[in-house]
């Protein structure tokens, strides 16, 4: 299996009464709350821990896009992937990703992506999310009602920009373009391996299938409520008949190591219910806007969950183990979050034995892990990446090579050039 | 009450009609955001002097293809085709909220299918110093909505009633349909351009909006008054919300039938 480091890059003084006083963590997030200077040390701690994941064994490290966020300083990601390219050697760089319908033209993506292939000498993982309707729609103005026609547009442009030898038009609904050329192209052929970010829309999940497409699902409440959605997954790819390889899918989760178990649950307390109160405190007023989901998602969400209170009904209680929460109804207390998985707590040897189990019972893969979260200082985010890199990985990582090959994984040049940092 | 199916591009669209008297004079309602799933107490009202016609707009209940349209051009397009359709022309014309602003367009593009026009608290004009509420933006649940766009948020509720024997899944499916439809040519701020092409509309104008109107400031409605080309009046329903065909039926009906039979007016 493979093990990916991922960073969010969250703000990490947002202060103590910020559920209380502001009203949302992302798109009118109050500006006063920033301080610039602060931002310079997050970004230079943030690459170092990026950097460090690198060098410690981590198969790759991931990077994402969000707009106007305190809980993501990256609204550029292929700016941090830039640097990753200069600073490290060995990873992956998994880019989770551009968000398609907001780049005009989205030959920018093309470009940049293929930029980022031909620096790292073949090492990026090019992810295509839809994007949250934060960023999407309420940071970026994109309507509603087009973005995910937009977005497919879009893909195909990026796809056919990589491949196609020569100049050609695209005179789509909502890009025209004469000509269409990217230089430079990607180093690998015939490109980059593609991952999709999703929520649970069976759509989503066709398409991946179809495309032959990782898809990842990037839920911050970890392994228990990521269980039915998994499931979802794997029972669409049963019925269109596609193999269960493990490395169709890649799925997030929240660790946090220590050499004891009483260790890791005193230390690692603070970061956890900084991100879970404050950094998911999003006004729920941006999380739907009409036109977002498609109607089968729709449909399908409210047959789920008449489902769910159908089934806590017959079992008597008002638990919402199975079900798939949102951030404003997060828990919020450590206690819980540990109870709910969304974080992974323990000595070395509880980590792998979990991370173990989750892989095999959710089928996956391609495990993208975050170590650093809320306000969690650089030295504690490089201990926990030390331990999960030295004690955890060697007893998970031979996961699933037995028996499946990932198709799915960067293909580098076999003798990259190296900046001269590194040499 | 009849209900019959016409089709406008090739795609049907839900015709109401209400009114016993066949040599009444034609008026054709737009209904605001969200629509009407079904016939309302203010068609009746309406009604009583008027034969009534209600084309569902593209992806309001009645009509639920929509995503064909992409541009504004291509909306405005549809509901000149639909007034064309019903073979009714001239009509008189009245449009709410989001149908407003799509009235307001055909009157200014195909002015001669317009006899006098009706808008009420119309979309299509946005001042970010005044700028009203995002209905795009509003925490999800049942009465969010409801409570946004009526001052009686009971008064949607009874329209959006999930008659015996449908299925609430599908009325939520065709709420957030409608929401959707409106935000393809009205998001993000509602502002479609029409107030410089409002030159154009030499009609006789009512131009109403409710009084407790928390979606729409009066500073929206003011600058249609300003760039209306024909004579203007300008009404404000006490007691109504951003949807007074909901909140005040009869205080719109008898302000519109008022102005429709008016005959100083031109």
């Amino acid at each position: 299996m493979k093990n990916l480091w991922f960073h969010l890059m969250p703000y990490k003084d947002l202060p103590d009464d910020f559920r209380e006083e502001h009203p949302s963590v992302w798109v009118d997030i109050d500006s006063g709350l920033l301080d610039a200077e602060r931002v310079h040390q997050h970004y230079h701690e943030y690459l170092d821990e990026l950097e460090f994941a690198g060098e410690v064994g981590f198969d790759g490290v991931c990077c994402n896009e969000h707009h106007q966020n305190g809980y993501g300083l990256m609204p550029s990601p292929n700016l941090i992937a830039a640097t990753l390219t200069r600073r490290t050697s060995a990873p992956a760089i998994c880019v989770m990703g551009n968000s398609l319908a907001l780049y005009n033209p989205p030959t920018r993506v093309a470009e940049e992506f293929a930029m980022l292939d031909c620096m790292s000498g073949g090492r990026l993982i090019a992810g295509f999310p839809v994007g949250t309707p934060m960023d999407t729609i309420f940071a970026y103005g994109q309507n509603p009602s087009k973005l995910r026609d937009r977005y497919y547009e879009a893909h195909d442009i990026v796809m056919r920009a990589w491949q196609e030898p020569e100049t050609f038009a695209f005179n789509g609904r909502y890009n025209q373009l004469r000509y269409v050329n990217v230089w430079p192209r990607p180093v690998q052929k015939p490109h980059p391996p593609v991952w999709i970010p999703g929520g649970g829309s069976v759509e989503t999940w066709r398409w991946c299938a179809e495309m032959d497409y990782v898809y990842s699902y990037l839920s911050y409440f970890g392994y228990k409520a990521g269980a039915a959605t998994m499931q979802g997954f794997w029972d669409e790819m049963d019925r269109l008949g596609k193999d269960r390889n493990p490395y169709r899918a890649g799925f997030l989760q929240f660790v946090a190591v220590g050499e004891t178990e009483k260790e890791a649950l005193e230390l690692y307390r603070e970061p956890a219910e900084y991100f879970y109160g404050r950094c998911l405190h999003v006004n729920p007023k941006w999380a739907s806007p009409a036109g977002y989901q498609s109607e089968a998602t729709i449909r399908a969400k409210v047959q789920s969950q008449v489902a769910l209170a159908a089934a806590q009904s017959r079992a008597g209680n008002g638990q919402n183990g199975g079900g798939r929460p949102g951030p404003m109804g997060a828990a919020r207390d450590w206690e819980q979050i540990l109870d709910l998985g969304y974080v992974i707590a323990g000595d070395p040897d509880q980590v792998a034995e979990r991370i173990r189990q989750v892989c095999i019972d959710l089928n996956v893969g391609h495990l993208m892990l975050l170590c650093q979260f809320g306000n969690m200082s650089t030295e504690l985010a490089k201990y926990n990446t030390r331990l999960y890199a030295e004690r955890v990985l060697p007893q998970i990582q031979d996961l699933f090579d037995d028996r499946w090959e990932d198709s799915w994984w960067p293909q580098p040049l076999e003798q990259p050039a190296t900046a001269r940092a590194l040499a | 009450m009849r209900e019959t199916t016409i089709s406008v591009g090739g795609h049907p669209v839900r015709v109401l009609t209400g009114g016993d008297n066949p040599s009444a004079p034609p008026a054709v309602f737009f209904a605001g955001i969200g629509g009407v799933p079904t016939w309302v107490p203010f068609l009746d009202r309406l009604a009583e002097s008027r034969r009534v016609i209600v084309p569902s707009l593209p992806g309001f209940p009645g009509a639920a293809d929509f995503r064909h349209l992409d541009t504004l051009l291509d909306w405005v397009v549809h509901c000149v085709e639909t007034v064309e359709a019903l073979d009714e022309a001239p009509v008189d014309l009245i449009g709410s909220s989001a149908g407003g602003a799509l009235a307001a367009e055909v009157a200014a593009i195909a002015g001669s299918l317009v006899n006098r026009l009706v808008l009420i608290a119309p979309f299509g004009s946005h001042d970010t110093e005044d700028p009203g509420a995002d209905i795009w933006a509003q925490v999800p649940g049942p009465d969010s909505i409801p409570n946004l766009v009526c001052e009686r948020p009971e008064a949607w509720k009874h329209a959006w009633q999930v008659p015996e024997g449908a299925e609430a899944i599908d009325y939520q499916v065709m709420h957030t349909r409608a929401m959707e439809a409106a935000a393809r040519y009205l998001f993000p701020f509602g502002d479609t351009g029409v107030v410089s092409r409002l030159h154009r509309v030499d009609h006789p104008t009512l131009l109403l909006r409710g009084s407790e109107d928390r979606v729409l400031p009066t500073s929206s409605n003011e600058r249609f008054c300003a760039a209306l080309a024909g004579p203007v009046r300008t009404g404000e329903l006490e007691g109504a919300g951003h949807l007074p065909e909901l909140d005040t039926p009869d205080d719109l009906a008898r302000e519109i039938n008022a102005f429709l039979a008016d005959q100083e007016l031109g």
